[in-house]
C-alpha cells in the first residue's frame, strides 16, 4: 500500500488506543509485579516499594509452628481442586462426547445448561448449596465442597473438551471400524489421544478455578475444613497481614511455573491466540 | 458430521451424558430450587409459607440502592474494560506470533492467579501509603493522599484489571476472524482510522463483546472478594449482604431473597447484553 500522509484525526487514533492499550497492560500486569516486590518486604506494614528486602515473611509462610492454619488450608485446598478435577474430567469429557454427535437447536440448549454454572452468580449458588445441605442433615465436611466444586469446575473441562472433539474427524472411526476394532479399543487408541490436549487444557483450568473458588468455598467450609482463598480473606479483613504477600509471591510463581509447563503440554497459549 | 465419539456415527449415546446431566440435576438445579423456596419462607426451618422476606426486601429503599448499585457497578465494569481491551485486542491483531504469545501471556497471568491476590495487589497500590498515592504526591499533584479504598472509582479500577481478560479472550477470538481486507479496503477508499474502527472493526466484532460483556457483567457484580475488601463497609453490594444475612445474622430467608434477586438482575443482564448483540447484527 502506498504511504499515506497522517491526518490529525489518524494520529489523534494513534494516540488514544496506543494509550488505552498501555494503560490496560500496565493495570493488567502491574499488581502482579507489585505484589511479588512486597512480598519480598523487611517491613511490618504492607508498602511500596519496600524500604529494604528480606526472606522474613516466606520463613514465617513455610514455619509450620506460625502458619499451620495456612498449611492446614492449602492441603484442604489442594485436596478439594484434585479430586473435583478428576471427577469433571470423567464426566464432562463423557458428556462432551454426546454432545459431540447432534446439532441445532437441541445441542445448543444442551450445550448453554452445561454451561450455566459459568454464568449464575456463584454466591447465589454457595447459599443454594448451603441451605441444600442443611435439609439433607449436613455436617460440614470435604466431601461437600468437592461436589459444590465439582459443579462450578466441570464446565471447564466440557468446553475445552468440546472445542477439541469438533477438529476430530469421524472417518478414522469408521477406518478403525472396518480393520475389526471394537468401540472401547478405538476409542482408546484414537479418540483420546486426539482430545487428551483438549481434556488436559481443561482440567488445567478447572483445578485452577477450583484452588480460587470463593463462592461455594465461602459457605461449605469451616472451621475445621478451612479453604485457602476464604483463609487469606479472613487475615486481609482482620489485619492486613504481610504474610499474605508471601502466599501469594509463592502461588504467583507457581501459576508462572503452570503455565510454562501447560503451554508446552497442550500449547494453552497457541489455543487461546488460535481463536 | 465432525466427532462421532464413541458410539457409531449418527447415534447420540446419551448413557454419556448421563452422569454431568444427573450431577446438574441433583446438585446444581436441585439446590437452586431450594434456594427459591427458602426465599418464601417464613424461617429457617420452613414451618410456614410466607411473602415477608419479600416484602421486607423491596419495601425498603436501602435494599433497593443496593440492587441499582449492583446493577450499576457490572455495567461500569463492562464500559471500563471495553475502553482497554478493544485497543489491547487492535494490538494484538497486528502483532507478530510472538508479541501475540507474549500478550496472551500477560493477559492469562491475572486470570489464572486466585482473585483474593489479585485485590490484595490493589490494596497495596490504592492505599493512603500506596503507590498511586505516592506517585501523586512525587510528582506535586496532591498535597494529602487521596482516599481510594472505600471508593467506587477504586473498586472499578480493581475489577478493571480482575475482569479483564474475561473481555479480552472472547474478543480477541472473534477479531482474529474479522478478514483483514475490509479495513484496508476502508482505509484505501479514504476512511480515517477512526471511521474504519467505527464502521468496520466495531460492528463485526460484536459478537465477541456480547461474550466478554456478559462475563464481566455477571462476575463484577458478584465479585464479593474485591467487594468487601476493596469496598469495605461503606459500600454494600448484594454479595455482601448476601453473605451478612446468611451467616452472620442467621437470616435465611431475607438471604434467599437477596440471592434470588441477584440471580435474576445477572440473568436480566445477560439476556439484555444478548439482545443488544442481535439489534447490532440486523442493524
Amino acid at each position: 500500500m502506498a504511504k499515506r500522509r497522517s491526518t490529525p484525526s489518524d494520529l489523534s487514533y494513534s494516540f488514544v488506543m496506543g494509550g488505552l492499550a498501555a494503560l490496560g497492560i500496565a493495570i493488567l500486569i502491574g499488581p502482579v509485579l507489585i505484589v511479588l516486590l512486597t512480598s519480598f518486604t523487611s517491613s511490618q506494614a504492607l508498602q511500596f516499594p519496600p524500604p529494604g528486602f528480606s526472606l522474613e515473611w516466606y520463613r514465617s509462610l513455610f514455619d509450620p509452628v506460625q502458619s499451620g492454619h495456612i498449611h492446614t488450608a492449602l492441603a484442604n485446598s489442594l485436596w478439594v481442586a484434585a479430586v473435583a478435577t478428576a471427577f469433571a474430567c470423567v464426566i464432562a469429557t463423557a458428556a462432551a462426547l454426546a454432545m459431540a454427535q447432534i446439532r441445532g437447536a437441541r445441542a445448543r440448549a444442551l450445550e448453554a445448561s452445561f454451561m450455566s454454572p459459568l454464568i449464575l452468580p456463584g454466591l447465589s449458588y454457595g447459599l443454594a448449596t448451603l441451605m441444600f445441605f442443611a435439609i439433607l442433615g449436613f455436617r460440614p465436611s470435604l466431601n461437600h465442597l468437592i461436589i459444590g466444586h465439582l459443579v462450578v469446575i466441570a464446565p471447564f473441562v466440557f468446553r475445552t473438551t468440546l472445542a477439541s472433539l469438533s477438529q476430530f474427524n469421524p472417518a478414522l472411526l469408521e477406518s478403525s471400524a472396518s480393520l475389526g476394532a471394537t468401540r472401547l479399543y478405538a476409542f482408546r487408541r484414537i479418540t483420546l489421544p486426539f482430545i487428551a490436549p483438549g481434556i488436559a487444557a481443561g482440567a488445567f483450568l478447572a483445578f485452577v478455578a477450583s484452588m480460587d473458588n470463593v463462592p461455594v468455598s465461602l459457605f461449605l467450609s469451616s472451621a475445621r475444613t478451612n479453604m485457602l482463598p476464604i483463609r487469606m480473606w479472613g487475615m486481609m479483613e482482620t489485619t492486613l497481614d504481610v504474610r499474605v504477600a508471601a502466599i501469594s509471591g509463592a502461588l504467583i510463581v507457581i501459576v508462572l511455573v503452570l503455565m510454562i509447563i501447560m503451554d508446552r503440554l497442550t500449547g494453552l497459549t497457541r489455543r487461546m491466540s488460535a481463536g | 458430521m465432525a466427532g462421532a465419539a464413541l458410539s457409531e456415527p449418527g447415534r447420540v449415546d446419551w448413557r454419556l451424558a448421563a452422569p454431568l446431566g444427573l450431577t446438574y440435576l441433583a446438585f446444581f438445579a436441585a439446590p437452586l430450587i431450594i434456594l427459591l423456596a427458602m426465599s418464601f419462607a417464613a424461617d429457617d426451618f420452613f414451618t410456614a409459607f410466607s411473602f415477608h422476606a419479600w416484602i421486607d426486601f423491596w419495601g425498603d429503599s436501602f435494599y433497593r440502592g443496593v440492587v441499582y448499585d449492583t446493577v450499576r457497578l457490572g455495567l461500569v465494569a463492562v464500559i471500563a474494560t471495553s475502553l482497554m481491551a478493544y485497543p489491547i485486542a487492535l494490538l494484538f491483531v497486528a502483532s507478530g506470533p510472538r508479541m501475540r504469545k507474549l500478550l496472551i501471556f500477560i493477559i492469562l497471568l491475572p486470570l489464572l492467579i486466585s482473585v483474593v491476590i489479585r485485590t490484595f495487589a490493589w490494596i497495596a497500590i490504592l492505599a493512603r501509603e500506596g503507590v498511586v498515592n505516592q506517585t501523586l504526591i512525587a510528582l506535586g499533584l496532591t498535597s494529602t493522599p487521596l482516599n481510594l479504598l472505600q471508593t467506587e472509582l477504586g473498586l472499578v479500577i480493581a475489577l478493571s484489571q480482575i475482569e479483564m481478560p474475561l473481555m479480552l479472550l472472547p474478543l480477541i477470538t472473534v477479531m482474529q476472524q474479522i478478514d483483514p481486507s475490509l479495513s484496508d479496503a476502508s482505509r484505501a477508499l479514504g476512511g480515517s482510522k477512526w471511521r474504519t474502527f467505527f464502521k468496520v472493526t466495531l460492528p463485526l466484532s460484536i459478537p465477541g463483546w456480547i461474550a466478554g460483556a456478559t462475563l464481566v457483567f455477571a462476575s463484577a457484580t458478584t465479585a464479593f472478594i474485591s467487594q468487601s475488601i476493596i469496598g469495605g463497609a461503606r459500600l454494600v453490594y448484594l454479595p455482601s449482604l448476601i453473605w451478612q444475612q446468611a451467616m452472620v445474622v442467621y437470616n435465611w430467608p431475607f438471604a434467599a431473597v437477596a440471592s434470588v434477586t441477584l440471580l435474576v438482575a445477572v440473568l436480566a443482564g445477560v439476556t439484555l447484553f444478548s439482545l443488544l448483540g442481535r439489534f447490532a447484527r440486523t442493524d
